[in-house]
C-alpha cells in the first residue's frame, strides 16, 4: 500500500514532479517566446490603434484644458441660478490666457458645438474685455450681451467640464444631451445616422442574403463536378480576386450606367423605352449588385470546402432510404452544409457591413453606407472623434453579431476551410 | 409456399459509362427470394456497378432490370425500396442513431410508436440497445456498421443490397460481422446482394455466388461447387489457392484426358477441352495433392522440395515439379510427414478427377 503513494525520485533524488514541472516551464517559455513576435504585432497594429480610437472618440479634454480655474470654481456651482461671481472673476482670467494665446477662436468653436449662439457673444467679451476694469466681473460680463446673464450659456459650459464625454455616440445614432442632461432624439428633418445606420443594415443583409442563394448552386457543382471542370470553375470563381477592386467597381459603372451596356440591352430587347432607361447606378441597385458579385468568393470558398467534405453515398443513402431527392436534400444534405453557410454568411456579412469604395463609386446618394460617413468625418470635416466613435460601434456591431451567432449556432461549427 | 425463383432478374443487361467501353456485357442473372447472393470479382470487373443499377444510381445502358416481376429501370431509387449498406457506412452524422433509423420510417409516415418498436427491434437485431441516443460519430466501426446494418433492414425491405460493407473493418471484427450479417439473413429471410472482392467472405456467407470478371459472370453457383468445380481458370485462379500445368491435350477418352507437358503427360479430367490437339490449363488444388500417395492415384510423379513455410496447423511446401517450381503442397502437420526437408525428392500423387482441364489463360 505504502509503496503506491511513495514519491518516484530521479536518478538525481529530485522528485519526479518537480523535475517534470521544470521541464514544461522551459518549454512553456520557448512555446511563449515563438508566439511573441505575433503578439507585439497584434498589440501594435491593431489593440494599439483601437485604442487610440476609443481615447479619441471620448476625448473631450480641450475645452477642460481651456478653462481649467473656470470648471474648479464651478465646482460648487449647484446650476440652478446663475454662477457667483468667483466663477465669473475665474472664467475672465481663463479667457485673458486665451487671448494671449490667440486660442479663444477655438473655444468659441467647441463651445458652439454645445450650444448655438457663443460665437458671436465670445467675439464680443474678446472686444469688450479690454476695457474691464478689475473686480466684479460678474457685472461687467453679464453687460457684454444679455446672453452671458442667460443662466442656460453657463450650464452649457459647465457641461463641457469632464475630460471625457460619450457625446459622439449619441451623435452617433442622431441623439443629444440637452441642457437638462436629458437624451433626446434629434429633429426628425436633421436625422442622417439612423438612416444610413439602417441602410448598412439592410444592404449586408441582403447582399449576404443574394449572395448565399448565388453561391449555394455554385459551390455544389464545385464540389460535385469532376476535378478538370471543378478546377476551371474555380478559376472563374477566384479571377474577380485577382482583379483589382477598383477594376471590378469601375466595370460594373460602365456596365450600369444609363448609356450602359445592360440599359443598351433592355432598349435593343424593348423591355424598356430608350428615354425611360433604368437607373441602376449612384444609387441602392448599383452598391447591391457591385457588392453581391464583388462578396460572391467570400461564400462560395467556405460553402465549397464544407460541401467537398460531404461524402455523396449521404445523398445516395438518403434517397435509397425512401426520401425524396428534396427530402434527402433538406435533411441530409443541407444540415451538413450549416457549418460553411454560418461561415461565409457571417463573412459577407461582416466584410458588407464596413464596405467603402464599391457604396462610395456606385452608391451615389442613396446608396452609401456608414463607412463612407465616417470617411467623410475623417477627411472633410476633420472630427476625427466623431469618426472614431462610429468607426466603434461598428465594431462593437460587429461583435454583437458574433455573439449572436456564437449563441445560435455556436462558433466552434464554423468552417472556414 | 412456393419461393419466387426470379424475384430480381438482370436480363441482358449492359452498361457504358463512356460509350465505348462495356462494363457490363449482357448480364444474365436470375436471384431467389431470401437468397443470399454474393457477387465476386476484382476492382473493375463490373459488380459494384451492378449493384448500383439495381439500387437506382444508374440505368443500364441495355436491357432491363426486374425487381418481383415488375421492370424498375424507370423507377427513382426512393420509389424502390431496396435496403442499402454502404461501404462507408453512409450514416447521417449529424443525427443520432435513433434519428437515422427513424428516417426511413419517417419518410414513410409511419406513426412514431409503431416506428419506435421497428426501431427497437432493429437495434436488438445488431446487438444495439441502449446506443439509440449516440452519434454515430461516437460509436466505433464495428457499432457504425450494425447501425448501417440495422438501418437498412428497419423498414423491412424485401431485398437488401450490401456495397463491401465490412472492408474498413480489421480482420478479426469483419470474421464476427460475417457471421452476424449471415445469422440476420437467415432469421429475417430477407433477399441479400452482397459485393466484395474478398473470397473468403463471398464463401463464409453466400448461398450462391457470381464471380465477376471483365463485366461478365464468369460463374454463378454455390460456395462449394465453386471451389471445387471451377469452370474456367479465372475463377479457378480467383477462389483459393491453385496449382496449375499448361499443356496440350494428347488424348481424350472416358472422361479422361491425357495431356502432354514439356517432361510428362498426366492425366486430367476435361472440363473445357474438347479434342485432341488444343491447349488447356490444368487445374489443381493444393490440397488434392498428396505425398507418398497409395498406388490408387492415377498421377504419381517426383518433386524436389524447394521451400518448406511452417504454418502452425499445417506446412505449406512449394516443390519443382513437371516443370512448375511453384507447385504448392498443404502438408497437416502430423508426425508422419517427418521426412519433409529441403531438398528432398518426393512422390507426390493426385487423382485425375481433381485435376481440372480448363481454358488456356
Amino acid at each position: 500500500m505504502s509503496s503506491e503513494t511513495k514519491q518516484i525520485l530521479t536518478t538525481d533524488g529530485i522528485p519526479l514532479e518537480v523535475s517534470l514541472k521544470k521541464a514544461e516551464k522551459k518549454n512553456k517559455i520557448k512555446a511563449f517566446l515563438l508566439v511573441a513576435p505575433l503578439l507585439l504585432f497584434i498589440i501594435i497594429t491593431y489593440v494599439f490603434p483601437i485604442g487610440d480610437m476609443l481615447m479619441r472618440s471620448v476625448d473631450d479634454k480641450m475645452v477642460t484644458e481651456m478653462l481649467p480655474k473656470t470648471f474648479k470654481s464651478m465646482e460648487k456651482w449647484d446650476g440652478q441660478d446663475l454662477p457667483p461671481e468667483e466663477v465669473f472673476e475665474a472664467f475672465y482670467f481663463d479667457f485673458q490666457k486665451l487671448i494671449e494665446e490667440e486660442r479663444e477662436g477655438k473655444l468659441s468653436t467647441q463651445l458652439n458645438y454645445t450650444k448655438n449662439g457663443f460665437k458671436s457673444i465670445i467675439k464680443k467679451l474678446r472686444r469688450k474685455s479690454k476695457s474691464f476694469e478689475e473686480g466684479n466681473y460678474k457685472e461687467q460680463i453679464m453687460s457684454v450681451h444679455r446672453r452671458w446673464a442667460d443662466v442656460e450659456y453657463w450650464r452649457a459650459i459647465k457641461r463641457r467640464a469632464p475630460a471625457y464625454t460619450y457625446q459622439k455616440y449619441l451623435k452617433g445614432i442622431d441623439m443629444y444631451e440637452n441642457e437638462k442632461g436629458q437624451i433626446i432624439n434629434v429633429p426628425e428633418d436633421r436625422r442622417v445616422h439612423r438612416i444610413l445606420w439602417m441602410r448598412t443594415l439592410e444592404i449586408a443583409f441582403f447582399v449576404t442574403v443574394f449572395c448565399f442563394l448565388m453561391a449555394y448552386p455554385i459551390a455544389h457543382l464545385l464540389a460535385t463536378l469532376p476535378m478538370k471542370y471543378s478546377n476551371l470553375l474555380m478559376i472563374c470563381v477566384l479571377l474577380p480576386f485577382w482583379t483589382s477592386l477598383l477594376v471590378r467597381t469601375a466595370s460594373w459603372m460602365i456596365l450600369l450606367q444609363q448609356q450602359g451596356i445592360v440599359n443598351d440591352f433592355f432598349v435593343m430587347i424593348g423591355l424598356v423605352s430608350d428615354d425611360n432607361r433604368l437607373e441602376m447606378m449612384f444609387n441602392k441597385t448599383g452598391s447591391y449588385v457591385a457588392m453581391t458579385q464583388i462578396l460572391l468568393p467570400f461564400m462560395v470558398l467556405p460553402l465549397y470546402s464544407v460541401m467537398k467534405t460531404i461524402s455523396p453515398s449521404l445523398m445516395r443513402a438518403g434517397k435509397s432510404l425512401g426520401g425524396t431527392p428534396f427530402v434527402a436534400f433538406w435533411k441530409v444534405y443541407f444540415p451538413l452544409t450549416i457549418p460553411g453557410i454560418g461561415a461565409g454568411c457571417l463573412l459577407v456579412f461582416i466584410l458588407a457591413i464596413g464596405y467603402y469604395i464599391t457604396p462610395a463609386l456606385v452608391g451615389g446618394a442613396s446608396g452609401t453606407l456608414i463607412s463612407n460617413q465616417i470617411a467623410f468625418h475623417m477627411k472633410s470635416t476633420l472630427d476625427w472623434s466623431f469618426a472614431s466613435a462610429m468607426g466603434l460601434m461598428l465594431l462593437s456591431g460587429v461583435l454583437v453579431i458574433y455573439w449572436l451567432y456564437n449563441k445560435l449556432v455556436g462558433i466552434d461549427n464554423i468552417k472556414l476551410g | 409456399m412456393s419461393v419466387n425463383k426470379e424475384f430480381v432478374k438482370f436480363d441482358k443487361v449492359d452498361k457504358s459509362y463512356d460509350g465505348k467501353v462495356l462494363v457490363v456485357k449482357d448480364l444474365q442473372l436470375d436471384i431467389a427470394e431470401g437468397e443470399f447472393i454474393t457477387m465476386l470479382g476484382p476492382s473493375g470487373s463490373g459488380k459494384t456497378t451492378c449493384l448500383m443499377m439495381l439500387a437506382g444510381f444508374e440505368t443500364p445502358t441495355n436491357g432491363e432490370i426486374y425487381l418481383d416481376g415488375n421492370a424498375i429501370s424507370s423507377i427513382p431509387p426512393h420509389k424502390r425500396g431496396i435496403g442499402m449498406v454502404f461501404q462507408n457506412y453512409a450514416l447521417f452524422p449529424h443525427m443520432t442513431v435513433y434519428e437515422n433509423l427513424a428516417f426511413p420510417l419517417r419518410v414513410r409516415k409511419i406513426p412514431k410508436d409503431e416506428a419506435d418498436k421497428k426501431i427497437d427491434k432493429a437495434l436488438s437485431m445488431v446487438s444495439l440497445q441502449g446506443f439509440a441516443q449516440r452519434m454515430p460519430g461516437q460509436l466505433s466501426g464495428g457499432q457504425q456498421q450494425r447501425v448501417a446494418v440495422a438501418r437498412s433492414l428497419v423498414f423491412d425491405p424485401q431485398l437488401v443490397l450490401m456495397d463491401e460493407p465490412l472492408g474498413a473493418l480489421d480482420k478479426n471484427l469483419r470474421e464476427s460481422m460475417q457471421y452476424e450479417i449471415k445469422h440476420i439473413h437467415e432469421s429475417i429471410g430477407v433477399t441479400v446482394v452482397y459485393v466484395t472482392h474478398d473470397q473468403s467472405e463471398a464463401l463464409t456467407m453466400s448461398n450462391r455466388i457470381a464471380v465477376f470478371n471483365d463485366g461478365k459472370v464468369q460463374q454463378l453457383s454455390s460456395p462449394d461447387e465453386l471451389y471445387e468445380k471451377p469452370v474456367n481458370s479465372f475463377v479457378a485462379e480467383f477462389i483459393g489457392e491453385n496449382n496449375t500445368f499448361a499443356g496440350e491435350v494428347s488424348d481424350i477418352s472416358d472422361g479422361k484426358c491425357k495431356v502432354k507437358l514439356a517432361s510428362a503427360d498426366i492425366l486430367a479430367n476435361p472440363i473445357s477441352v474438347k479434342g485432341k490437339g488444343e491447349r488447356t490449363t490444368v487445374s489443381l488444388r493444393p490440397e488434392r495433392a498428396l505425398i507418398n500417395p497409395s498406388d490408387k492415384m492415377d498421377n504419381i510423379h517426383k518433386g524436389k522440395i524447394e521451400e518448406v513455410i511452417y504454418h502452425g496447423d499445417h506446412t505449406r511446401v512449394r516443390i519443382n515439379l513437371l516443370g512448375n517450381s511453384e507447385f504448392i503442397l498443404k502438408v497437416p502437420n502430423s508426425s508422419s510427414n517427418l521426412d519433409i526437408k529441403l531438398g528432398n525428392e518426393i512422390k507426390i500423387g493426385w487423382n485425375s478427377e481433381d485435376a481440372r482441364a480448363l481454358d488456356p489463360k
